[in-house]
């Protein structure tokens, strides 16, 4: 990684690393109450103390905002009312911390509170007291799409399962918390504020550029938005997060810089995760293993505000299809808004709980039906290049061989059924965009730019609004750059993700960097190439078409065939043994004329230097430019929401999961995950491997223990412990394996490798604790106590409620978080047995 | 709080400071001492991206008053590079995916070396067990075993310091 050093030695900066001369600090005073008006608030108590500089508040900056344009219900502060408790009511700026923490505490706010909504279902039903009036029902959006005939296609079916799927709501919890500076300059002018620069832990530069444009009514280019490297993201920081705009207007207020970065407890209220999603589906299949109908019925907890969930809901419906040859599908999706923080983008983004029920059923399906699980995905495979009943073009299909892979590693054939009692194999498949086709503001903007600089000693600069987040961003832009210009790696330097200086690119996030920004980068860089050959062609003496660019050095195609060994010739010299071969001797003579020919005239090769010299010389600057807009086949069909779910290449994953269950503790314990992925050609195996077991581990947290546990929207886990992320002890070795469907479009055949493998892995432990102990479960997690209730059901066979989570007023799930300001004595209304409420509140740590 | 004087040798050099008594050493070394390298990815030793080492043992730095470290030695991540190059611990990181967004590294790596100071040639059950106290989000741990590993056979075969 072009990065590694600075990561490693601790000399990158992140965010919160960065000071400026005379820098503030602000913190957020956040609502206790998960929804009520605000009658009044008083800052004058707060303005006095000592080192307050400023206290901002919703009316200093009244213009609403939010990432999608059919979103905007977000203020950079509560102007009237709040919505979740934690949101974002007031800002103190202050010359410390601890300065600013005692001024919240004087904040005076008087609130009416109103009824809230925690629960999607019964929200739907809401007739008064709405979360935002102009939504009725509190109903964000819905779709409802039909494909095909789905009636004729459940009368065809010859088994037809239905069923209802929960997947509870999980968050990204990336390791860096949310921080940004920013800071004005001074108008010399007018004394005013002047030009804005932003510094910020995001994963879209060019949208907090336009998104502080239109909040602070200031133009674009008044604003530079500067993403130093960030810590995390997997769709957290993939748009505007209230403190990056509550940062800007405090600077202004304040006149001075102002840093504010997240706690940890602000991080998960900040939230912006993967909605708790109530999943209806009903799948019909023939005997021959063939699905012929699908229908879906989805719900999404969305929290308070809209963020990206109108895309998000779109995605759950959209891909259905291209994973596998499904005729008929019937859709249904519901976003719903709840007092509760906001849901947005996360990881495999508004597909991943669906895929979970699907793979779940189908594997039922295939039990019904007496084949085999691997079996019956194979049978739905896609006939690519074709349009799916969904409209969205599929190309590059490695999904069958990702069967066959995971299928052949993990002896799925001989070792299925054939395991001691309580372990279990189970099979899934997913798959997802490489980037959207169709960008959140629908134009025909290119998605990507790139701008490449070469300087007169063989220095590569490329410019690109791509974001690093860890992903390999930067890495992928360096080395595709190098490739394309025969170059070594070390001589280039990528510039990235500044908007005073890269052009624009939307960012990173639906795993598009690689495809987009990777094909922008390469045409910058064929376009320099290009200027280099010209020039470099005219001195020696050929057509520029006839030129190679391969190891720093510019040669004639004619001799690029024999070229490593020509090289290898020249660089060990005359002790080179000549070969015998015919071939390699006319070369060497070939090559002796040819040295005589360069000590007359044209030279018959350059190296990468003299050929930069030289294309400067001849073109004055040498800079090159590339931009990336997807195809016009591949932005999908016509209906209402068909903008979301088009991309122009599709990644594929199968994974199998080997767990063993304890059938005393409902433990699920995941030994191996088997995980095949295409992502078109792999760029930089390491990475890609990377990305891939990262994907396979974050999926396995959701399975298994990652939750947001609410209480009357209280979050009852806001801590990294709490919230059980897995450590090191808990995870389970993946074995990535690598398919390479060489792209048509993909830059070198690349595609998508960083989301695709999320959602395979939740259906695939599911499928393998079938296996195990023969219960299906339909919502996730799959703790120990739904694992248990699920056998102990079976055992008894009478039905039991699998909804019915763990009751999280239990103090061992949870623990008194004393992080927070809202928090002290002003909290709402707590449950009876909340622990908040006792004479002695319980140990913190609870039983962990 | 008023201030007092204290002597805090970080990373093989002394630094008098005024601080709180309440002062955290994580905040005295970052916002003091500017050294940004150890980092703050929760407020309560759940992480460990504050990892570093004092007299040798790794510890959070995020949850230790630095009044309490005077006199004892700190190495944060800024002090574990060898004479100016990458040790191998680092660069083997560097090579196999062990370091994604980076953010929790330099915790890890202070771990690591504390482990390997104990352990010269720890199991892959000694690693996992010692990298239980750090928390990363993007990894999945596999690519860091992978890299402690190539890291133990550098360092044995004597090419920590980069030719």
């Amino acid at each position: 990684m072009v990065d590694a050093a600075e990561k490693t030695t601790g000399a990158g900066k992140y965010t919160d690393d960065l000071s400026v001369p005379g820098m503030l600090v602000g913190k957020i005073l956040h609502s206790p109450y998960p929804h009520a008006r605000i009658k009044r608030i008083d800052t004058t108590r707060a303005g006095k103390i000592d080192g307050v500089v400023a206290v901002v508040i919703g009316k200093d900056a009244p213009n609403p905002y939010g990432i999608l344009p059919v979103g905007h219900d977000e203020h950079a502060l509560a102007l009237d009312k709040v919505r979740y408790v934690g949101d974002n009511v007031a800002c103190v700026v202050a010359t410390s911390e601890a300065v600013a923490e005692k001024a919240l505490e004087l904040i005076d706010v008087e609130y009416e509170v109103l009824p809230a909504y925690f629960d999607p279902e019964e929200s739907m039903k809401a007739q008064s007291d709405l979360i935002h009036d102009n939504k009725p029902n509190n109903l964000e959006k819905d779709y409802h799409h039909v494909f095909g005939d789905p009636d004729r296609g459940f009368a065809e079916a010859d088994e037809v399962l239905e069923a209802r799927f929960i997947a509870n709501e999980v968050t990204h919890a990336a390791m860096e918390p949310h921080s940004t500076l920013a800071s004005f300059e001074v108008d010399p002018h007018t004394g005013k504020p002047g030009r804005l620069t932003v510094w910020s832990s995001t994963q879209v530069p060019y949208y907090l550029q336009h998104k502080l444009s239109l909040v602070l009514e200031m133009p674009m280019q008044q604003i530079r938005v500067i993403k130093p490297l960030v810590g995390g993201g997997f769709g957290g920081k993939s748009e505007v997060i209230p403190l990056e705009i509550i940062a800007a207007v405090a600077a202004r207020k304040a006149q001075a810089p102002v840093k504010i970065t997240y706690t940890r407890e602000e991080v998960f209220w900040a939230h912006r995760g993967r909605p708790r999603t109530i999943i209806d589906l009903k799948t019909g299949v023939k005997k021959d293993g063939r699905i012929s109908a699908v229908k879906a019925r989805v719900v999404q907890d969305g929290g308070a505000y809209c963020s990206y969930g109108v895309v998000t809901i779109l995605y759950s419906g959209a891909l259905l299809g291209a994973l596998y040859d499904i005729p008929n599908i019937q859709y249904d999706g519901y976003r719903v808004l709840t007092n509760k923080p906001a849901c947005g983008a996360m990881r495999g983004h508004g597909t991943v709980n669906v895929r979970f029920a699907f793979e779940s059923q189908l594997d039922e399906l295939a039990a019904q039906i007496g084949m085999d699980p691997a079996e019956i995905r194979q049978r739905n495979l896609l006939r690519p290049p074709c349009i799916t009943v969904n409209g969205l073009r599929v190309q590059s299909y490695g999904l069958p061989e990702c069967i066959q892979k995971t299928v052949e590693r993990s002896g799925w054939n001989q070792r299925k059924g054939n395991l001691s009692k309580g372990r279990g194999l189970g099979i899934a498949c997913s798959h997802y965009v490489s980037g959207a086709a169709n960008s959140i503001i629908r134009s025909d903007m290119p998605h990507s730019t790139v701008n490449i600089k070469i300087d007169r000693d063989g220095g590569v600069v490329v410019y690109t609004g791509a974001s690093e987040i860890g992903q390999g961003s930067d890495t992928m832009t360096a080395q595709i750059a190098a490739e394309t210009l025969g170059c070594s790696l070390s001589r280039v330097r990528v510039i990235a993700a500044d908007t005073d200086l890269t052009p624009i690119d939307i960012g990173s996030y639906s795993s598009r960097v690689t495809f987009m920004a990777g094909n922008a980068t390469l045409r910058a860089a064929e376009d320099v190439k290009k200027r280099i050959a010209a020039a470099a062609a005219k001195k020696m003496a050929c057509d520029p078409s006839d030129l190679v660019f391969h190891e720093d050095r510019v040669v004639r195609k004619d001799d690029a065939a024999g070229l490593p060994e020509e090289l290898a010739a020249k660089s060990s010299g005359p002790s080179q043994e000549p070969s015998v071969s015919g071939r390699v001797e006319g070369q060497i003579l070939r090559g002796s004329l040819q040295q005589k020919r360069k000590d007359e005239g044209p030279k018959d090769s350059m190296t990468f230097e003299e050929a930069v010299v030289a294309a400067i010389d001849f073109h004055g600057a040498l800079t090159g430019t590339g931009s990336y807009a997807p195809p016009q086949e591949a932005r999908g069909g016509k209906h209402k929401g068909a903008g979301v779910g088009p991309s122009p290449a599709y990644s594929y994953s199968a994974q199998v999961a080997e767990v063993s269950v304890d059938e005393e503790t409902g433990e699920v314990t995941v030994h191996k995950v088997w995980a095949a992925h295409d992502c078109g050609r792999a760029l930089n195996p390491v990475s890609v491997e990377g990305q891939i077991i990262g994907s396979v581990w974050m999926g396995m947290g959701q399975a298994l223990t990652e939750e947001m546990v609410w209480k009357d929207g209280m979050l009852m886990n806001p801590g990294l412990l709490e919230y059980r992320s897995p450590s090191s002890v808990e995870s389970p070795e993946v074995e990535p394996i690598i398919v390479e469907s060489i792209d048509p479009e993909g830059p070198f055949g690349a595609k998508e490798c960083s989301e695709g493998s999320l959602a395979a892995t939740i259906p695939a432990i599911a499928n393998a604790i079938y296996d195990a102990v023969g219960v299906r479960l339909h919502e996730s997690p799959f703790t120990p106590e739904r694992v248990l209730a699920a056998m102990r059901a079976k055992r008894s066979a009478k039905s039991l409620n699998l909804t019915e989570g763990v009751d999280p007023t239990q103090p061992a799930r949870f623990r008194e978080h004393g992080g927070s300001l809202w928090f002290k004595g002003k909290g709402p209304e707590r449950h009876a047995l909340d622990p908040a409420r006792r004479e002695a509140p319980t140990a913190a740590g609870g039983a962990d | 709080m008023k201030k007092e004087l204290i002597e805090l040798r970080v990373n093989g050099r002394s630094h008098e400071l005024a601080i709180e008594p309440s002062a955290l050493l994580l905040d005295v070394l970052r916002q003091d001492l500017d050294l940004t390298g150890s980092k703050r990815g929760c407020d309560d030793s759940s992480c460990g991206a504050c990892t570093v080492l004092v007299d040798g043992i790794a510890m959070m730095a995020c949850t230790l008053l630095a009044a309490s470290c005077e006199g004892q030695e700190i190495t944060t991540i800024e002090g574990v590079s060898e004479h100016g190059s990458l040790a191998a611990i680092q660069k083997a990181y560097g090579d196999w995916g062990g370091a994604q967004c980076g953010y929790c590294t330099p915790g890890f790596i202070m771990t690591v070396k504390s482990l390997l100071a104990e352990n010269p040639d720890p199991s892959e059950a000694d690693v996992r067990s010692a990298l239980s106290s750090n928390l990363c989000r993007c990894t999945g741990y596999s690519q860091m075993y992978r890299a402690i590993r190539s890291a133990v056979k550098a360092e044995r075969e004597g090419l920590a310091v980069a030719k």
